[in-house]
């Protein structure tokens, strides 16, 4: 590299302000990539309010690890304290129940906005080249919030918890030949005990943190490509975009607003609607609850588990039932983004919202004869549309000449 | 660099790599290691009981590492019952006499191999399932009173745990 080229290249790293701030960022270079990401960034004229849910679960996520943090100042990871010190928190500490039915409800509502969001990627085609990776840094993230959630659940140490714990942890045995020795590496006991709840505590913070990480790629692959939009194309100047500050931050906070709304009144006025009065009970090893039931959010992949007859066939299919869906953006054979313009796929989408309600219906009910076969149409359906439909829709169907923004946006205004 | 040297500088990265990760990979070992059941837990590991309280027919748990033990004194029908089933009738093949050290006293972990909830059937009022042994209220699964699996989707007998009567009426379990 000649001088020249070596001057011309620390140029490019100059910073563009001045005074403090340019004493700050031509050392560290943060205000000028977020002003670049977020101030500036363009995104495409045309989002609905579906494009906010990525914001609210960001925000969920925030005010779950706040109040995360103000918990875990009380209470006690050991199966002789764990419960007494959830009461505690409820009944002695100032505002306790306040941040504990907060974190509680949070949690339900972080996967609201989550399964809002990811079926958007769904019916809109966002998953499609080129955001397959944020689409995967997506579904990972989704895992991630299933385990911790879990984790999460067995720290009040009632009886749903303990038993809960007791049936997940035992999908683990059911790995052959060496599933016991699993299970006992993971549970550090030969049951759930005081050592469990010891290790799934520092576990609860760790995956937690691990979903920030997994946001920061989450959002460097996102603003890589820029944001799909409800027509499916890509902006073609400048005039099809606004910039990300005032527009949208103005927007997202304004559905947050509503979103948040709706929460707190669940939050001041049902906190344990969605929960389970068995958890007030404390954790005993030699009596199992009458009926076992998840929290709502694991009920879908509740049902896929109970719908095959055989236990490790039923844990094979819950994993790769949120695997598959990452294969989606290879298996769909279509050239056409968003279902706007594909009058079968459209269906195919619409239907599988529709079969994860059902599932989650009778994932919640006894594993009795007609709730059964439910389950299996509804796991059968899960596959079907991921390796069959995907590829074969993308060939049969012939889809409409997608609009491009400014024609979309006129249209919607005629 | 010339050409005749870059086999020999491939072979030091090569074997410079392989050498750091088998290095890495068993300072695994001590942490995972670490994560299994202490010495303080497994010493806990054998458990005690007198039997003598027993009448015929009725059952006991007692607590064996964490989980639950059911110990029947099996009445003569339950015995008979257990001992003229077919083994063509059992999902899990397993003969009575393999599963009992005496006929009379039945001992298995109560814990149902399906998903590990505690099966119903050690009160006298619970419901012991379609085959007079245990009923697992999670997933519904019925258990014989040799606590083999007849029913539901648990896909081996209730286990046996390692014990010895030490006297007539006194076992150690563990």
């Amino acid at each position: 590299m000649s001088s020249d080229q070596l001057q011309g290249y620390k140029k490019t790293l100059n910073s563009p302000y001045t005074g403090i701030k340019g004493w700050i960022d031509s050392r560290l270079p943060l205000i000028r990539m977020m002003e670049a990401e977020y101030l500036k960034f363009p995104v495409p004229k045309s989002l609905n309010y579906f494009w906010s849910f990525g914001g609210i679960a960001m925000f969920c996520l925030i005010g779950l690890i706040l109040t995360g943090i103000f918990l875990g100042f009380h209470y006690k990871p050991s199966a002789e304290d764990a419960f007494d010190s959830v009461e505690r928190i409820m009944r002695d500490v100032s505002f306790g129940w306040l941040i504990r039915y907060l974190h509680a409800n949070l949690v339900s509502f972080f996967f609201i906005a989550t399964f809002i969001h990811i079926f958007r990627a769904l019916y809109f085609g966002s998953y499609k080249a080129p955001r397959e990776l944020v689409y995967i840094f997506g579904l990972t993230m989704f895992m991630l919030m299933m385990a911790t959630a879990f984790l999460g659940y067995t720290l009040p140490w009632g009886q749903m918890s303990y038993w809960g714990a007791t049936v997940i942890t035992n999908l683990f045995s059911a790995i052959p030949v060496v599933g016991d020795a699993i299970l006992q590496l993971l549970l550090g006991d030969f049951t759930v005990g005081d050592s469990a709840v010891n290790r799934f505590y520092v576990l609860h913070w760790l995956l937690a943190f691990a979903i920030v990480g997994l946001v920061v790629f989450h959002v460097i692959t996102l603003h890589m490509t820029g944001s799909n939009n409800p027509t499916g194309s890509e902006p073609q100047s400048w005039d099809e975009t606004v910039s990300f500050h005032p527009y949208v931050t103005i927007k997202d906070l304004n559905a947050a607003l509503f979103f948040f709304i709706i929460m707190a009144f669940i939050l001041f006025y049902y906190p344990n609607i969605l929960g389970h009065s068995d958890n007030y009970i404390k954790a005993n090893p030699m009596i199992t609850p009458a009926h076992i039931v998840p929290e709502w959010y694991f009920l879908p992949f509740y049902a896929i588990l109970r719908a095959i007859p055989d236990k490790l066939g039923g844990v094979i299919a819950m994993f790769s039932s949120i695997l598959a869906l990452g294969l989606l953006p290879w298996l769909d054979t279509s050239k056409v983004r968003s279902c706007l313009f594909r009058p079968i796929w459209r269906y195919c989408v619409l239907l599988f919202a529709v079969n994860f309600l059902v599932l989650m219906y009778v994932g919640g009910k006894p594993a009795e004869d007609i709730y059964v076969l439910i389950s299996r149409i509804g796991t059968a359906y899960w596959f079907l549309f991921i390796f069959v439909l995907a590829p074969l829709v993308g060939f049969l169907e012939t889809p409409r000449q997608p609009l491009t923004i400014t024609n979309y946006l006129q249209s919607k205004k005629a | 660099m010339s050409d005749s040297r870059k086999p020999r500088r491939d072979f030091i990265k090569l074997s410079a790599m392989t050498l750091g990760g088998v290095g890495a990979a068993s300072l695994l070992i001590p942490f995972i290691s670490s994560m299994n059941p202490g010495k303080d837990t497994l010493a806990l590991a054998s458990t005690e009981i007198d039997l003598s309280p027993l009448e015929e027919g009725q059952s006991l748990t007692v607590i064996w590492r964490g989980k639950p033990v059911f110990i029947k004194h099996r009445t003569k029908s339950e015995i008979d019952i257990a001992k003229n089933t077919s083994l063509d009738e059992l999902p899990d093949a397993e003969e009575d006499s393999a599963r009992v050290q005496k006929d009379n006293w039945l001992v298995v972990l109560g814990v149902c191999t399906h998903l590990g909830c505690v099966p119903l059937g050690q009160k006298a009022s619970d419901t012991k399932g379609d085959y007079g042994g245990w009923f697992c209220p999670c997933h519904g699964s019925h258990y014989d009173t040799s606590g083999r699996i007849r029913k539901g989707p648990a896909p081996t007998n209730l286990p046996v745990p390692p014990y010895v009567f030490l006297t007539d009426n006194r076992i150690k379990i563990g």
